[in-house]
């Protein structure tokens, strides 16, 4: 990871950059959807289905974002994201859990010396409709309690009133509060809806410095779409080219099999290439996902698909 | 971890059952051919011999006429309700055998599976239910119940959508009440065969639909037919214009559908991933054996090193390989003749000066294949920008102002198709209004559609064929 801190600093754009990256955004919506179903219809079979789960494991952000949650549900999460599979040692670690500030240090316990990363929502998520000094404390405390990485939200309200001014600069700062820690900045691209928006935001997100964009904070019904993770990835493209910063993806909110899951993955494998195949550039959000992909593992090396009893619960 | 590679994913060829050798398609069944000679056809992507078909000679040319004449006895008094029940049926037939058609279509002529799976199939289909709908409103068609079909139609296809061109050849002229004599390309006569045997299948009347395979010799015979009422064809310019010098002293009907060196033009306030895209699929689908492909890129000059940078990143991730194989964009070239002519057309360019981009990629040992190419530093005076290459081989060209561009658009003697991308509606209008081509797509490319007139200018041809207005190349209006 410090390596990709070294690279932040370094590259953080100016706004007036930000702004000449955001004057030439055009995007043409049946373009990108005709894309993504063209790249639908790959067909992944036999080693590099395997291959991709694998993938797909290592890149989970196991995530639980609710009210209820509480430390025995956080301890039983933790442990699952550790060892997902506790009779297949081939089976990776997930990349992260995803947690509440105030669950952050119950996940850190549990964590250990594990290379399993705690990331923590912040900044008032999942609306972040408070003054940046709020902002900031909540951001502060979980670092505070340890975490690795974290999620915050971008401000919609001023984005949607054209005040992108200030929705850079609320990154800037929330940056500059992460220090080292990895920050992703979740856009909502359900709330945004249009590829033209989603491309602006995420080339605002990318110039304040933003470590990973992520698409959802799958707190609204819609969540990630293929669509949005194609729109992004072009501008993490474009972001690379004019500054060779190499930002990642979070893809969250509404994936929750195996099929889909591989589908985001051809995305981000044809239209930014090899090097993004990796937990430091693309994860993925869920809750659920993880288990079907335990469960196509599993099918693939044995040929009998298993009840969902035969895994242990997160 | 290791590169992420896609594991080999081919659709098995054990649907299709190809017989070693055929007749032709005459009377209702198929016949033993009066001609003695053959020609073998093979697969593009292994050099396999996949059947040995007939070379139709004079007398199999007549026995096919006589038969669609005969032919035309009973389906002139066929209801026109009755003719489209025909056509939904083969239709529907079509649908529920798309597989077979699909794969049998990918290995006779190289296509990628994914396309003749996803596009050619699915567009037989929906043409044959379109002009079976019109079958029995003709009379709402323009506006008169004073039109009759001309009779027997000789059709000649070409190989690059080998079934669709039947398609959109077979379908309007059955459904108008007129009877055909088909021709389909020598390199790629088994999906045609395969319709024949459906035609069998559901009881069209004999006569109705004929089949004739063989070489240009056999499509001579057929032009030169004195049975024949109207001769439908679509395949290359200098072809065409033999059978127009051929009928130019008969009272017959004549449609031809030539060939193309599209612009797409792509102007600096576009949409330029997406436009990218079109590009791509502009001249790269089909291994750019696509009449319509847009095999002029013109860009405007401000936004020339940007796009080819990303076109050249774009590029370099289509797979080539195995039509068979569910994840191949880019499959065999149709044969060696058209390899040849790619191959020398290619070379000319280069020793011309233009500056020859193509992608890095491993070919199969066997078959006929060409990498996707992109020229740039291209002269409108150069060959590569006149002439159509017919395959996998883009050519760059820039301008200055929207005037320039449509005069560099227009500079050609064809006139199929074009594109233009921008983000601004009243200079697509403006740019759709100035350009002399048939088909003129904005913000996308090669998108077809059964109600969708399509046809060319100047030495592209003329007739339409699709839509309303491709009734007409099967009708004759007399109020």
């Amino acid at each position: 990871m410090s390596k990709i801190k070294d690279q932040t600093m370094s590259s953080k754009v100016s706004w007036e950059s930000t702004i000449g990256l955001l004057d030439s955004v055009k995007v043409d919506e049946v373009g990108v959807k005709e894309r993504v179903s063209s790249l639908s219809t790959r067909s992944i079979k036999r080693e590099s289905k395997l291959q991709a789960l694998n993938y797909v494991v290592s890149m989970c952000d196991l995530t639980t974002l609710e009210g209820e949650d509480t430390e025995g549900k956080i301890h039983q999460m933790t442990a699952k994201a550790i060892k997902p599979d506790p009779t297949d040692d081939d089976v990776p670690s997930a990349a992260a859990v995803c947690v509440y500030p105030s669950l952050v240090s119950t996940a850190k316990e549990i964590i250990g010396t594990s290379n399993v990363k705690v990331a923590s929502v912040s900044s008032y998520f999942p609306s972040g409709q408070v003054p940046i000094e709020s902002k900031l404390l909540d951001t502060q405390y979980a670092i505070d309690e340890g975490a690795d990485e974290i999620d915050i939200v971008i401000n919609r309200k001023a984005f949607f009133e054209g005040d992108y001014r200030k929705v850079f600069d609320e990154i800037v700062a929330l940056k500059e509060a992460c220090g080292d820690k990895h920050l992703k900045t979740i856009l909502e691209v359900g709330e945004l809806r249009t590829y033209d928006n989603i491309k602006k935001a995420s080339l605002i997100a990318l110039g304040a410095g933003s470590d990973f964009i992520k698409t959802s904070t799958g707190k609204i019904s819609n969540g990630s779409s293929k669509e949005a993770c194609l729109v992004m990835a072009k501008a993490v493209y474009e972001f690379k080219e004019s500054t060779g910063f190499s930002a990642g993806i979070k893809v969250a909110g509404g994936i929750r099999n195996s099929k889909d899951a591989i589908r985001y993955l051809i995305i981000i494998k044809e239209e930014l290439g090899e090097e993004w195949l990796s937990p430091n550039f693309f994860r993925f959000g869920a809750s659920s996902l993880l288990d079907d992909v335990l469960r196509q593992i599993r099918k693939l090396k044995t040929n009998a698909y298993q009840s969902s009893y035969y895994f242990p619960r997160g | 971890m290791d590169k992420w590679e896609y594991s080999e994913s081919i659709e098995s060829d054990s649907i299709v059952s190809i017989q070693s050798k055929y007749g032709h398609f005459i009377d209702g069944k198929f016949s033993t051919p009066n001609s003695k000679k053959y020609l073998k056809t093979v697969s593009p992507s292994t050099e396999e011999v996949l059947a040995s078909i007939s070379i139709g000679n004079k007398n199999d040319v007549d026995s096919a006429v006589n038969s669609a004449k005969e032919g035309l006895k009973t389906w002139s008094k066929t209801a026109p309700s009755e003719r489209a029940k025909y056509l939904y049926k083969l239709a529907r037939l079509i649908q529920e055998r798309s597989r077979e058609f699909a794969v049998l279509e990918s290995m006779d002529g190289g296509k990628p599976i994914k396309e003749s799976r996803d596009f050619d199939l699915p567009q037989v289909a929906a043409n044959f239910f379109y002009f079976a709908g019109w079958a029995d409103k003709l009379d709402i068609s323009w506006g008169t119940k004073e039109m009759k079909p001309y009779g027997v139609v000789g059709q000649i296809i070409p190989w690059n959508f080998p079934l669709l061109m039947l398609a959109w050849k077979v379908a309007p002229a059955l459904a108008t009440g007129n009877t055909v004599v088909l021709k389909p390309a020598e390199t790629t006569p088994l999906t045609a065969l395969l319709f024949a045997e459906l035609c069998e299948e559901i009881g069209l009347p004999k006569g109705v639909f004929n089949l004739v395979t063989g070489d240009g010799t056999t499509g001579s015979e057929l032009v030169n037919h004195e049975g024949i009422s109207k001769i439908a064809f679509t395949g290359s310019t200098s072809v065409g214009k033999y059978i127009q010098n051929a009928v130019g002293e008969r009272d017959i009907g004549l449609t031809l559908e030539l060939g193309g060196k599209a612009a797409n033009i792509v102007y600096n306030d576009a949409a330029l991933d997406q436009a990218v895209e079109g590009v791509v699929n502009g001249i790269f689908f089909n291994q750019g054996h696509v009449c319509c492909a847009g095999s002029r890129l013109l860009l405007q000059e401000d936004i020339h090193d940007e796009f080819i940078n990303k076109l050249e990143k774009r590029m370099q991730t289509l797979r080539v390989g195995n039509p068979l194989d569910k994840n191949t964009d880019i499959g065999a070239i149709n044969s060696k003749e058209q390899l040849e002519k790619i191959t020398s057309l290619v070379n000319e360019g280069v020793n011309d000066g233009g500056e020859l981009f193509q992608i890095e990629c491993d070919l199969p040992s066997s078959g006929y294949w060409f990498r996707p190419s992109l020229f740039t530093n291209v002269q409108p005076s150069y060959n590569i920008a006149r002439e159509e290459i017919f395959g996998p081989v883009l050519t760059t060209l820039t301008f200055r102002t929207p005037e320039e561009a449509v005069e560099i658009a227009n500079n050609t003697e064809y006139g199929l198709s074009a594109g233009v991308w921008t983000e601004k509606g009243s200079k697509i209008l403006w740019t759709a209004d100035r350009l002399d081509a048939g088909v003129i797509w904005a913000n996308t490319f090669n998108k077809f559609d059964p109600s969708s007139p399509f046809g060319g200018y100047k030495e592209s041809g003329f007739g339409r064929e699709g839509g309303r207005h491709g009734l007409l190349s099967y009708l004759k209006v007399q109020s």
